[in-house]
């Protein structure tokens, strides 16, 4: 089907907060997951008959395990500090994309059903019964948010939009009503090893042709190895990395640092994806097992140490969630934990970013570089929102804004920040992230990303950048995509160890 | 012994005892129920001390809504602040001997008086003239600021237009806090001042004036960034790896 016509935002000097536009985005929504994909991974196959009492269980449920959802739904003064956040309000004006009122369809039923005040004043504090209309609009706008937590750096309780987002999904996942673009792609996970369904020998192929490209581009027989036991480093890496446009670039970077390093890694055809989309469901079970083939493939390979690619939600989920789930890290004393850890060195971080990896070895002085060869490059770095707002790297908070930028300042010439207020913990998301990377959501993801492309503008404007490097696979499949709306070249995006590819020299170690 | 009296006896000793069971409640709901995975919002602290000095600047600060709004943190650190002195000069009618630094706030707890209700009439205000304000507010956020507006004015009115017995006033308030009743002064004031801050007690437990347990309890703002250093495991998801 194609997209309805939509209009592509007008790009401003100053980032106006629109009008509100109610209902602007009432009609975008994506895909229903079928009752084949839906029961793949055991969610019920279509819309159950009892699913009012089912939702409203499961929400009980899930304010039983979950702290945040529980003191979220009650903390909210409706100070309005959020209202212009978010990414997809800011491009829309759809008022329910303001995240205060992306979290009241729910707060509505949760004051309904489990508070006093909700119980005998419903009209009074905003309280409403799960209609289908309400259901309806839960699965519109919790797939218009990309769970990327701008709003809860701005709240004063911290109120966190996603995971209001996850709850929501998770509810409506609980009855059958998912969404087809995730649930598929968990399938998949599930099923082959990775997101985009590659199996083992297609990847091998790919491989083999991306070390034939590296030996015919530089004369090096710079190797990327998979399945390979005894290695030191099990790279973990987001699938799109082994053939999109421009994710493969990365994944050279990547060899070339280990090649010029004399480090031995490899990757896992059973892991050959870092990429976890249980968490874009809030789904505890799936972002469980998903996560636990590492730790197979980790064992399986004996490998000392785990690095994880450019990927933001897979780092997030790295870095925050690993240890907690599979017992990567310190601390786990299941017998299968007990035995990674006994496995891993622990003079290294695990898991670690191959951001880490890389601006250590630049540190130590392990690798040389030629920044010139960027010269035709004016960089800027655009935050990727789980890297910024839900993890970390290196030794001290703050350590994932400066490592990638140290790298890049390391491997090229020309580097130009976009305004303050758009990076760092105040970056916005690309617009695609989260779960709406579908092209059924193209006019969401081409409106939400208005805000980042305003900031674009600025500096292409002023510095004449051409390349916007980032760290996350979402990111650039989004900007590829929704650049050319904004008449920029799809091709200025890339990612961080494109830049390190270009520039390090291999031949000192041959 | 006036039935005046008796109900507003009554009635504290209920709101009282409403505000404390309901707010030892929705605590220790808030503390027994897991966080069963780590979601500070980044960059945070590394440390418990760190964590700790994070949630002073925010309770004491509002360090995140500065970030955000200054119009709201503005009026909302307006009213906060003037609400903390206008309570702590209040803390007079409950304690004899006066306790010492009680008696040097007294003159800033007064004129914090107009602060608090001049905050109110910001936020209330931007309910009603910003449009994104305007449609997310229901009708208890209104009745909410109503209430607090008139605690504040029906105070001022005491202090400023319509004085009342407050040596009575006092003695009835640690009378109650002795279990032996004393006449409260018949005062319409008074009465319209004591019935609304009764009522804003009992509402609390139920209503968003939860924000100010919950804050603490937020683990986005309350959780050390150290994923990597320490497992972090809820009891429900350790159940999982007994499979």
């Amino acid at each position: 089907m194609a997209a309805a016509e939509f209009t592509t935002p007008e790009l401003k000097d100053y980032p106006a907060i629109p009008a509100l536009q109610r209902d602007a985005m009432a009609e975008s929504k994506p895909y229903v997951a079928s009752d084949k994909i839906n029961t793949a991974i055991g969610f019920p196959g279509e819309l159950v008959p009892d699913w009012e009492a089912k939702a409203i269980g499961r929400l009980g449920e899930l304010l039983k395990k979950y702290r945040s959802l529980k003191v979220y739904l009650d903390a909210c003064v409706h100070c309005g500090a959020c209202t212009d956040k978010c990414h997809y309000f800011l491009g829309t004006g759809d008022p329910k994309n303001m995240p205060v009122a992306r979290q009241d369809l729910l707060r509505g039923v949760y004051r309904r059903h489990f508070t006093l005040a909700g119980k005998l004043f419903p009209k009074l504090v905003g309280a409403t019964d799960l209609t289908r209309e309400v259901l309806d609009d839960w699965y519109k706008y919790y797939h218009q948010c990309s769970e990327c937590r701008r709003c809860s750096v701005f709240c004063p309780y911290g109120i966190d939009t996603a995971e209001i987002t996850m709850a929501g999904r998770e509810i409506l996942d609980s009855i059958g009503y998912g969404q087809k673009y995730s649930n598929e792609i968990i399938g998949k996970v599930h099923k082959i090893g990775n997101n985009l369904g590659l199996p083992g020998p297609a990847l091998a192929d790919t491989l083999q042709g991306v070390e034939e490209d590296v030996k015919e581009d530089t004369g090096v027989d710079v190797k990327y190895p998979m399945d390979v036991k005894g290695a030191e480093v099990l790279l973990v890496t987001p699938s799109a990395d082994f053939f999109a446009e421009p994710h493969i670039d990365s994944l050279i970077g990547y060899g070339k640092v280990f090649h010029a390093a004399g480090i031995s890694w490899t990757l896992s055809s059973k892991a050959s994806e870092a990429g976890n989309f249980g968490m874009f469901i809030g789904n505890y079970d799936q972002l469980r097992t998903i996560a636990l083939r590492i730790r197979e493939a980790a064992l399986e390979l004996g490998v000392k140490r785990i690095v994880v690619g450019e990927c933001g939600h897979a780092w997030r989920v790295a870095y925050s969630f690993w240890n907690t789930l599979t017992g990567i890290g310190a601390g786990a004393n299941d017998p299968f934990a007990v035995q990674l850890q006994s496995q891993l060195d622990h003079r290294y971080k695990q898991p670690a970013h191959i951001c880490e990896v890389t601006w250590d070895l630049i540190q130590r002085g392990a690798l040389k570089f030629d920044k010139e060869a960027n010269d035709h490059r004016i960089v800027t770095f655009h935050d990727s929102c789980n890297v910024a707002r839900a993890s970390r790297m290196g030794d001290a908070p703050g350590g994932q804004f400066e490592i990638p930028r140290s790298i890049i300042r390391a491997v090229a010439n020309h580097y130009f920040e976009m305004a303050p207020g758009t990076t760092h913990e105040a970056t916005f998301c690309c617009g695609g992230g989260g779960g709406v990377l579908t092209d059924e959501l193209l006019e969401l993801r081409v409106k939400g990303s208005m805000p980042r492309m305003g900031a674009l503008k600025q500096v292409v404007d002023q510095h004449g950048v051409n390349f916007m490097a980032t760290i996350c696979a979402i990111c650039k499949a989004q900007f590829t995509k929704v650049l050319p709306y904004y008449k920029f070249n799809r091709g200025m995006v890339g990612g961080v160890h494109q830049l390190v590819s270009t520039a390090i020299k291999l031949g000192s170690n041959d | 012994m006036s039935a005046a009296t008796i109900f507003f006896a009554a009635l504290f000793y209920a709101a009282t005892a409403i505000l404390v069971a309901g707010l030892a409640y929705k605590v220790a709901d808030y503390f027994r129920t897991p966080a069963p995975l780590k979601i500070p919002t980044t960059p945070a602290p590394t440390t418990t001390g760190g964590v700790v000095l994070r949630m002073l600047r925010e309770v004491a600060l509002f360090e995140s809504l500065f970030k955000s709004n200054l119009w709201i943190w503005a009026f909302g650190i307006l009213f906060h602040g003037a609400l903390l002195l206008v309570l702590l000069r209040h803390l007079r009618y409950f304690t004899e001997p006066v306790w010492f630094w009680v008696g040097w706030v007294q003159p800033f707890g007064l004129y914090a008086g107009f602060a608090m209700v001049a905050g109110l009439a910001g936020l209330w205000g931007r309910r009603f003239v910003v449009e994104r304000i305007r449609y997310i507010s229901t009708p208890s956020d209104h009745l909410m600021l109503a209430l607090l507006a008139g605690i504040g004015l029906s105070g001022l009115a005491m202090k400023f237009l319509m004085h009342t017995d407050i040596v009575a006033v006092k003695a009835f308030f640690l009378g109650l806090m002795r279990f032996d009743v004393q006449p409260l002064p018949s005062h319409p004031g008074l009465y319209i001042h004591l019935t609304l801050v009764a009522l804003l007690m009992i509402v609390f437990p139920f209503s968003k004036l939860l924000h100010a347990p919950g804050v603490f309890f937020s683990p986005s703002r309350n959780q050390a960034d150290d994923p990597r250093e320490k497992r972090h495991l809820a009891p429900w998801a350790a159940e999982l790896e007994k499979n």
